[in-house]
C-alpha cells in the first residue's frame, strides 16, 4: 500500500458568514492535483463564497484553506498561484487580446520574448490564432470567453478556478465549449475546479463533484456515484430528476429511466393515470398521477412506440433493487 | 414651430449678451457702445497691458495647479466612497462632499479667508490656489463618482488575481477605465477656477489678480473695450474646456 497523493487543496472546517447570513457553514474538502473538480448547488448555497476564498478575496472566517499542504489564509489574491476566469470574463477593455493575455506573465516579469511565444501558444490553444490584436469589443461571446480562459491559463496556475463559465453561451455553444474545456484541462494536465449551478454541465465536466447546499456540502463523488447513489433526497432531486417512493421510514429514489410503463395491470405495480407526455426526440417523458404520488418515467424512443395519451389508465413499476435508499 | 421659437427666445435671451460682447470686441471705435467698425485693435492694445497678461498669467497658473489638486483628490474621494463599501459616516462623508456644490460661494470664500488669517497664512498665489482646489474639488467627484460607480469591479478584481496589489490594479486596470471622466473632471475643475471671481476676492492677496479680479475691477473704473477683447478670449477658453469635458466623456459607441 502507498500513500495516496497529498491533496492539491484542502479545506478544513471552512467557516464564512456575511453579516447575519452564513455563506459557507463548516466545509472540508479534498481537491487532488489534475482533477477537474465541480462546485455544484443553487445560487446562494455557498459555492461562489468557497471559490472567491481560494482565490483570496475573502478570507473564511473560521478553518483553514491548505495549498500544496501550506496554509495560505496570509496570501493576498495577487500572491496565490490561483487563477480564476470570471462569470463575466473580465477582459480588459483598453487591452488587446494579445495584451490581456500577457498580463500575468508581465506580472511575473517573464522575459519579452517568453511572453510572446508564450501568448501565441495560448492563442493557439484556444484557436484564436491571428487575433491578438483585436479589442475585447470586437470578440463574439464565445471568442471572449476563450480569452478569459487563455488569460488565466497563461501563468500556469496551480489550478484554474472556473466561475460560472458558460453561463453567458447560449446552449449549443455551451456544450461544444463543455467538451473543449475538458479535452483541454486533459492535455494541460492542470487542477481545475469549476462552480456552476447547471447539474448536467457538472456531470458532463467532472471528474469529482461536491453537491452544496445552504453552506454545506451534501455529497462528494464521481457524477455516476452521485447519479445512482444520492446521499439523500436533496441531491436525489438536484441531480437529475427523481422519484422518491416510501419504503418503510425511508425513500427509494428512482431515476425516471429506471420506472416501467405498462398498460395492463402487473403484480406489484401501481396504478395512475398519464397526466403529461412530453416529447424530446430520443425519449419521452410521461408524468403519471398515482395514488398520492406523482411519478415521472422516462421512455427510450426505440422499437414501437406507447400509443399512450392523456388520461389513459396505466401501471407503473420498477425492479426491487432499483435506485438508492435515502434518508429524508 | 412654436417649439422652434421657444428654443430659439431662450437662446438669445442667454447668449444674446455674449454675443453683444463678442461682436464689440471687434469694435473700432473706443466708446464701448458705438459701432465705427470692424478691427482687432483692442486684442493688439491687450497684447501690450502688462497688467492684463499678468492677470492672464495667474488665472492659467492657479487654474493647471488647482485642477490637478481637485482631480487627484476628488479621484481619491470617488475610490473612497464607490469602493469601500459601508464604513461610519459613510453617507455623512458623501454628503459632505457634494455640500460645497450648493454653498453660497461668499460663505466659502469667507470660511476659507478666516481660516487663512487663523493659520497666519500669507494671502497669495497659494492660498488662492489652494481654495480654489477646495471648491472644485466636489464637482470632479462627482464626475469621478459617477464614472467608478459603473465600473466592473470583477476587473479590478481579475488584475488582482493575476498578479497585480490592490494600487497596481488600479493603475493598471480601474486608472485606464475611468480616464475619461477623471479627465472631464480636470477640465471642469479648471474651468470653474478660470472664471471664479467670489473665492478669488477672499482668498488671493497681492500680487496674485487674476482675470476676473481684474476685469471686475476696472469695469467699476468704466468699461473699456479692451476688457470686451480679454472677456472674449476668456470665454473661448472657457467654451474650450467644457466642451473639451463633454467630447471626452460622451459615451462613445462599442463596436460589434
Amino acid at each position: 500500500m502507498t500513500d495516496p497523493a497529498p491533496p492539491l487543496v484542502r479545506f478544513e472546517g471552512v467557516c464564512k458568514r456575511f453579516g447575519e447570513t452564513v455563506a459557507v457553514d463548516g466545509v472540508s474538502l479534498d481537491i487532488a492535483k489534475g482533477e477537474f473538480f465541480a462546485l455544484l448547488g443553487p445560487s446562494g448555497c455557498g459555492k461562489t463564497s468557497l471559490m472567491r476564498m481560494l482565490a483570496g478575496f475573502e478570507a473564511p472566517d473560521t478553518g483553514r484553506i491548505l495549498l500544496d499542504g501550506i496554509d495560505i489564509a496570509g496570501l493576498p489574491p495577487h500572491l496565490r498561484p490561483v487563477h480564476m476566469m470570471f462569470q463575466s470574463y473580465a477582459l480588459f477593455p483598453h487591452l488587446n487580446v494579445a495584451r490581456n493575455i500577457a498580463f500575468g506573465l508581465r506580472r511575473q516579469r517573464m522575459p519579452q520574448a517568453a511572453i510572446a511565444s508564450r501568448v501565441e501558444e495560448m492563442l493557439a490553444l484556444v484557436r484564436l490564432e491571428g487575433l491578438g490584436g483585436r479589442r475585447p469589443d470586437q470578440l463574439s461571446g464565445g471568442q471572449k470567453q476563450r480569452v478569459a480562459l487563455a488569460r488565466a491559463i497563461a501563468p500556469k496556475p496551480s489550478i484554474l478556478l472556473l466561475d460560472e463559465p458558460m453561463a453567458a453561451l447560449d446552449r449549443k455553444l455551451r456544450e461544444e465549449t463543455q467538451l473543449e474545456l475538458m479535452a483541454l484541462q486533459r492535455r494541460l494536465g492542470m487542477t481545475f475546479m469549476i462552480v456552476t449551478h447547471d447539474q448536467d454541465e457538472a456531470m458532463v465536466v467532472a471528474d469529482r463533484m461536491a453537491v452544496m447546499r445552504a453552506g454545506r456540502i451534501e455529497q462528494v463523488g464521481a457524477p455516476r456515484e452521485i447519479y445512482d447513489h444520492p446521499a439523500n433526497a436533496y441531491v436525489a432531486g438536484f441531480i437529475g430528476e427523481t422519484n422518491l417512493l416510501s419504503e418503510g421510514d425511508r425513500w427509494r429514489a428512482v431515476r425516471p429511466e429506471a420506472m416501467t410503463l405498462s398498460t395492463r395491470p402487473q403484480e406489484g405495480a401501481r396504478a395512475g393515470t398519464i397526466a403529461e407526455i412530453a416529447y424530446f426526440g430520443d425519449r419521452t417523458r410521461y408524468v403519471v398521477a398515482a395514488q398520492n404520488a406523482r411519478l415521472v418515467v422516462s421512455r427510450a424512443n426505440v422499437g414501437a412506440p406507447l400509443a399512450l395519451s392523456v388520461g389513459d389508465a396505466v401501471w407503473v413499476s420498477h425492479a426491487a433493487d432499483a435506485g438508492a435508499l435515502v434518508s429524508p | 414651430m412654436f417649439n422652434r421659437a421657444s428654443v430659439a427666445l431662450g437662446l438669445a435671451f442667454l447668449y444674446g449678451p455674449i454675443v453683444l460682447l463678442v461682436i464689440y470686441s471687434f469694435n473700432a471705435s473706443r466708446l464701448v457702445t458705438v459701432w465705427a467698425g470692424f478691427s482687432t485693435r483692442w486684442y493688439g492694445a491687450l497684447a501690450q497691458d502688462q497688467q492684463m497678461l499678468d492677470a492672464i498669467w495667474v488665472t492659467l497658473r492657479v487654474g493647471l495647479i488647482s485642477a490637478s489638486l481637485a482631480t487627484v483628490l476628488g479621484t481619491l474621494a470617488a475610490v473612497g466612497l464607490v469602493r469601500s463599501g459601508r464604513f461610519p459616516g459613510r453617507t455623512l462623508f458623501g454628503g459632505m462632499i457634494y455640500a460645497p456644490l450648493v454653498l453660497p460661494e461668499v460663505i466659502l470664500g469667507l470660511s476659507l479667508l478666516l481660516l487663512y488669517v487663523a493659520l497666519d497664512l500669507p494671502r497669495g498665489f497659494w492660498t488662492l490656489t489652494l481654495s480654489h482646489a477646495t471648491v472644485t474639488l466636489c464637482y470632479a467627484t462627482v464626475v469621478i463618482q459617477a464614472r467608478l460607480a459603473s465600473f466592473d469591479i470583477s476587473l479590478e478584481e481579475a488584475a488582482r488575481d493575476l498578479g497585480c496589489t490592490p494600487l497596481g490594479a488600479f493603475l493598471a486596470v480601474t486608472l485606464p477605465g475611468i480616464a475619461p471622466a477623471v479627465a472631464a473632471a480636470w477640465m471642469l475643475a479648471f474651468t470653474l477656477s478660470l472664471d471664479d471671481l467670489v473665492i478669488a476676492s477672499f482668498t488671493s492677496g497681492p500680487g496674485a489678480t487674476t482675470l476676473p479680479m481684474r476685469l471686475y475691477s476696472q469695469v467699476r473704473l468704466g468699461v473699456n473695450p479692451e476688457i470686451n477683447a480679454v472677456s472674449t478670449l476668456l470665454i473661448a477658453l472657457v467654451a474650450v474646456g467644457v466642451t473639451a469635458a463633454w467630447l471626452i466623456q460622451r459615451p462613445r459607441r462599442t463596436g460589434p
